[in-house]
């Protein structure tokens, strides 16, 4: 089973680059269309040392951005769970924050926060892009406790801080950690979206290769990068889903497994 | 050791669950309680919890009560899912911040007492439902509380088991000198175990009988048996048929 698991999508994208590699060979694509996967491969061992430089700074952005989210949004929905004033307050603002497109404020984001430091501009818009699915579903986990567990804890004369501590946060897991699964990713189209926005001389993130080998007609090198990219992209995935599994699947509902 | 007068309940959605309940407890009584489904048994033990408030009337204690002086098993068992077996019985030492090997010893005394040693790592998904009561009941004891609220905490266990139970109750509740209000379905139970047996009308819950079991304490087998235990169910199942209309 698990063999397969891994097997089964490795052979298909061997098999599908195998086909590209023929046909671009067959058809004589030209290289500033359509490189080859062989080209691209080479393009990507020569320029390994900038596309892999490229690749920490914007993995260096997104993971800042992602676990300022996630402490920021779990910081505020708890407050959020100690009173429904502060919530209904400050929720909105959330809302308008996470419904307006980034790439519309990021000018704005690019001239007030990044005039000295346009990093801490990429570090803020990635950090907007993902910290709401954090807050959102932190703030539905910390209340979906159950009531009974709250009561047991009212009646031993529990303090606010040991409910929110034993119990709420506990109960918040299963909601938290697939919402880290989406702002962990989001971070990464954040920075990315960002680096684009605040263009050349700003960063020095894989979007700015992507860009820089478009003007180039360095089509390889621009697969090269989009390849990092998603590689980033696909182990932020994989990390969290680990985590979600180390922690839930002692107890948690979506963890069992049924004798058949 | 309580002493309830007048007491109503009706519920925001405008449901009365409770009407003029009065109720005295000595110290050490063993009290069961009776009645149709959702005539407010749970939610009378609630409000003797101080969980919810009542809408008239009052409840006393005889003592200033502390906290975990009261341990209550709710009908369902309300365990902590991410915790296992030991920690969720240690819980209310943990609010209260006893230190931890204390807190484990405790934990695995209880656990001895309800037949769960072996379980202690376990959690909570992998026990069938009379374990995970048994789970809870371990945790209702481990403050060794004076009042002991119960709310049908054998009901989904098999005969044996629970008249082993029954049994082990009966012997901490001696040993101790603990005042129990326990809510049942079974007659039989209830006589097994109580020194009084109330019996509740439906909805809105009143106290309709009051019975008092006149047999020699402490209560083993042989009583189970007794021309006079089968009276007393018939007379309670008798009762129960009168007050569910
Ligand atoms: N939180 C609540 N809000 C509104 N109504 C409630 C609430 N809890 C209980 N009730 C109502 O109060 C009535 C009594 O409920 P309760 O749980 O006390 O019954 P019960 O005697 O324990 O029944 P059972 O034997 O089935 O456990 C029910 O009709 C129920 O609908
Ligand atoms: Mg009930």
């Amino acid at each position: 089973m698990s063999a397969a698991r891994i097997l089964a999508p490795l052979l298909l994208v061997l098999g599908l680059l195998a086909l590209w590699e023929g046909l671009v060979h067959i058809w004589q694509v030209p290289v500033f269309v359509l490189p080859a996967p062989s080209a691209i491969g080479q393009a990507l061992y020569e320029d390994f040392a900038s596309l892999a430089f490229s690749a920490w700074m914007t993995l260096r952005i997104s993971l800042t951005a992602f676990v300022l989210a996630v402490l920021g949004g779990v910081a505020l929905a708890m407050l959020f769970s100690q009173s429904r004033m502060i919530e209904m307050a400050l929720f909105p603002l959330a809302v308008i924050l996470q419904v307006t497109p980034i790439v519309a404020i990021a000018p704005l984001i690019v001239i007030w926060a990044g005039m000295d430091n346009p990093n801490r501009a990429l570090l803020l818009m990635a950090w907007i892009a993902a910290f709401f699915p954090v807050l959102s579903n932190m703030t539905l986990g910390l209340r979906a406790a159950d009531h009974g567990l709250l009561e047991l804890y009212r009646l031993y004369g529990a303090s606010r801080w040991q409910v929110l501590i034993q119990i709420r946060m506990p109960s918040a897991l299963p909601y938290l950690l697939p919402a880290m699964k989406i702002s962990g990713g989001l971070a990464l189209i954040g920075t990315v979206v960002a680096e684009f926005v605040a263009g050349s001389g700003a960063s020095m993130g894989l979007a700015w290769r992507i860009m820089e080998s478009g003007n180039r007609l360095q089509i390889a090198k621009m697969f090269a990068a989009l390849l990092l990219l998603s590689l980033l992209g696909i182990a932020v995935f994989f990390c969290l889903s680990a985590l979600e599994y180390l922690l839930l699947r002692r107890w948690h509902e979506s963890r069992v497994v049924r004798e058949a | 050791m309580l002493s309830i007068s007048g007491l109503g309940k009706i519920f925001s959605g405008g449901v009365a669950a409770l009407e003029n309940i009065d109720l005295r407890m000595a110290r050490g009584e063993f009290i069961a309680l009776l009645g149709p489904s959702g005539c407010g048994k749970s939610t009378l033990l609630r409000i003797v919890a101080g969980l919810i408030a009542p809408t008239s009337g009052r409840v006393e204690w005889a003592a200033a009560l502390q906290e975990g002086d009261i341990g209550v098993v709710f009908q369902e068992p309300t365990l902590m899912p991410w915790a296992n077996v030991r920690k969720n019985v240690e819980t209310p030492l943990r609010i209260a911040g006893v230190p931890a090997t204390e807190r484990t010893a405790r934990a695995m005394e209880m656990l001895a007492l309800v037949g769960l040693e072996n379980f202690a790592l376990a959690y909570p998904r992998t026990l069938s439902g009379g374990m995970k009561m048994r789970v809870a009941i371990a945790r209702a004891l481990i403050t060794r509380p004076p009042l002991l609220l119960l709310d049908e905490p054998f009901a989904a266990l098999d005969e044996i088991t629970r008249q082993q139970l029954n049994d082990d109750l009966l012997d901490i509740c001696n040993k101790a000198q603990l005042s129990v209000l326990f809510v049942t379905h079974s007659a039989a139970e209830a006589v097994y175990l109580s020194e009084r047996i109330l019996i509740m009308s439906a909805r809105p819950g009143t106290i309709r009988r009051e019975l008092r079991i006149n047999a020699p304490e402490p209560r083993a087998e042989a009583f189970r048996h007794s021309q006079q235990f089968a009276a007393y169910c018939g007379e309670i199942s008798a009762a129960l048929r009168e007050a569910a209309v």
